[in-house]
């Protein structure tokens, strides 16, 4: 009876947060709309460079720009539904293909820097946490700080100077070599595509280290006096079980959130790695178009940014919800 | 426990604290140098009559090939790089000062409201408040300016803006709904006052010390951000000094080993922002009642 009425709160629960995500979706959709129109005339950019004002009108009909924005609108949403985006002014080709092709790159580059903030901040923590007053601590304690302190774009460009122009064992931008595997372009395979991921991995990791840092750390202490810990200790348990079973699980949870919680972040900041180590991901492609004023890439992203940002909240609120039954589903 | 008393421990405490002494002094140091720039620098490196192209990329005084009159070097335009990193500050310090206190205020009525009268109003604004938050006011800025295609500084503040009330709101929400169980309130309440003397009088003054902290963290986070996003050329227009633009245009000379186009001027944004963020922690502690 209990679980039944459980399953249904969570049920309830879940469909609200769509309900809610879609909303959502829809304001974007309307944001991007209203700009997309804003920006000037879209027959004129469609129509091309040397398009006489015959051929504009004509544009204006096929696409359906001389009906009232109403229908526009819910033509532009149809559309979108579909994945139709319309062409990319400046390569006359779809602007969703266009993007996905360059996910790869940057899905890979994302993935990695989550793992190394991850690994670092969470590992780092715990150190920090169980001797909080050896020197060793105190120093990554302030290594913190100057992390927090550094922009993105500096830890990249400075990584760039040591590791790329003096030491010269590292490459200072691009890719490297891919291995494609189906419509996929890994750059795992190959020696010289790990190279390449190396220093633009840390510097997009970089920014978020020091946040899951200083949130282990905090978690642990509180947790680490705990009565059921000391219980562990009486026990005669061998520390590692300790720390790492009966303390860190506890503390994964505000972890895992935030660093769902900050994927918005990681999409921002992965612009400005790829801008800097020239990465051929769909945040260099974005930014090119901003430069270009490709306003269908831009909404393409835009969506398909708000889409991923809003999918990894609702999934993250539901392993909040299992992971932590006190929760109310309100 | 009385004001003066208050007022005078947190004096002797700033005092004893170094980081919280240097801290300030850096951003102290700032604001003197980006208010005094057009006095202190030794060329308006936005006056076109005062630049001339004739001293491009000159390396810092003390190298070789370095010329009296141009302390770190000059850029590609051949700007003098110490004045435009003075002149850079200005641009940072009134974004990030204009950020805090538009989005301060705004952010502080709406937790205000939301927190005190609860119901609708509160699901709605902090409903809001969460999707925001998770676009992040990073993403929204830089998405917001490439869409819309404008430059300028008021446009990047209000860009910045969009998603950065959030913080506010949500600290003073969570501050009010502590505030408004005292039994004060309730004896002001008792006494017939009213809803707008309540929330002046008597929820606003209690319930805001935790936005201070709000405030300098905030100062410095949205000072990176403005570096960000005229590094990613979005932010100020080309026209207007700003330390992240300068490191954008040294990044094209680091492979030539003209380190300094990027390093004095990253180094000028590390230490202003480092100086707010030691006074914020700082700050933290010093406000926070169960760290002794």
């Amino acid at each position: 009876m209990l679980r039944s009425c459980l399953i249904y709160s969570m049920f309830t629960y879940i469909v609200r947060r769509l309900i809610q995500g879609i909303v959502v979706l829809l304001a974007v959709s309307f944001i991007c709309f209203i700009v997309f129109r804003s920006a000037g005339d879209p027959a004129v950019s469609m129509a091309g460079q040397y398009a006489t004002f015959q051929d504009i009108e004509e544009v204006r009909k096929v696409f359906g720009l001389d009906k009232p924005y109403y229908i526009q609108y819910i033509r532009f949403i149809a559309n979108a539904l579909q994945g139709n985006f319309g062409l990319s002014f400046v390569n006359r080709v779809p602007a969703l293909p266009l993007i996905l092709e360059r996910l790869p790159a940057t899905v890979e580059l994302a993935t990695c820097a989550i793992f190394i903030s991850v690994v670092f901040g969470v590992g780092l923590g715990v150190l920090v946490s169980l001797k909080p007053y050896l020197v060793r601590n105190r120093l990554i304690m302030a290594g913190s700080l100057f992390n927090i302190s550094m922009p993105t774009f500096l830890t990249g460009i400075l990584l760039i100077m040591v590791f790329a122009v003096y030491l010269k064992i590292l490459p200072p931008f691009g890719r490297g070599e891919t291995v494609t595997i189906g419509f996929w372009r890994t750059g795992f395979l190959t020696w010289s595509g790990i190279k390449h991921l190396i220093l633009p991995a840390f510097t997009l990791g970089m920014y978020q280290l020091a946040v899951l840092l200083r949130l282990t750390r905090a978690g642990m202490r509180e947790v680490l006096t705990e009565e059921y810990i000391k219980t562990a200790w009486a026990k005669g348990l061998p520390p590692r079980k300790v720390i790492f079973k009966h303390a860190l699980r506890n503390v994964l949870i505000p972890v895992v959130t935030m660093t769902g919680l900050q994927f918005g972040e990681l999409i921002a900041f992965s612009f400005v790695t790829e801008l800097i180590f020239q990465w051929p991901g769909a945040g260099n492609l974005l930014l090119t178009s901003i430069f270009e004023q490709d306003q269908p890439v831009i909404v393409t992203y835009v969506m398909l940014a708000a889409l991923v940002i809003l999918t990894i909240n609702i999934i993250v609120d539901i392993l909040y919800a299992i992971l932590n039954p006190k929760i109310r589903y309100e | 426990m009385s004001k003066g008393f208050f007022k005078s421990k947190l004096v002797h405490d700033f005092f004893h604290d170094p980081s919280a002494v240097i801290g300030s002094l850096l951003l102290v140091a700032s604001i003197l140098l980006a208010f005094f720039a057009p006095s202190i620098a030794p060329q308006n490196p936005y006056d076109l009559e005062k630049v001339s192209l004739e001293h491009f990329l000159i390396p810092p005084i003390w190298m070789e090939g370095g010329e009296s009159g141009f302390l770190l070097g000059t850029d590609d335009q051949g700007r003098d790089i110490f004045s435009t990193i003075l002149y850079g500050f200005r641009t940072s310090l009134i974004v990030g000062f204009g950020v805090v206190l538009i989005a301060g205020t705004f952010g502080i009525i709406v937790g205000l409201l939301a927190g005190y009268y609860g119901g609708l109003m509160d699901t709605v604004t902090m409903r809001l408040a969460d999707t925001l938050f998770s676009f992040s006011t990073t993403l929204i800025a830089i998405l917001l300016l490439g869409l819309f295609n404008r430059s300028g500084v008021l446009i990047v503040i209000i860009a910045i803006c969009v998603a950065d009330w959030v913080k506010y709101a949500r600290t003073m929400r969570g501050s009010v709904l502590e505030v408004k169980e005292e039994a004060y309130i309730t004896a002001a309440k008792a006494t017939g006052a009213g809803d707008l003397r309540l929330l002046l009088r008597h929820l606003l003054p209690n319930a805001i010390p935790p936005i201070f902290v709000i405030v300098a963290v905030d100062l410095a986070v949205v000072i990176m951000l403005e570096a960000t996003l005229s590094f990613l050329g979005v932010g100020v227009p080309l026209t207007e000094p700003s330390l992240g633009m300068m490191i954008s245009i040294g990044k094209n000379y680091m492979y030539a080993g003209m380190w300094w186009l990027v390093l004095f001027p990253g180094i000028a944004l590390f230490l202003l922002v480092i100086g707010i963020n030691l006074f914020a922690d700082w700050l933290r502690e010093e406000l926070n009642p169960k760290i002794e």
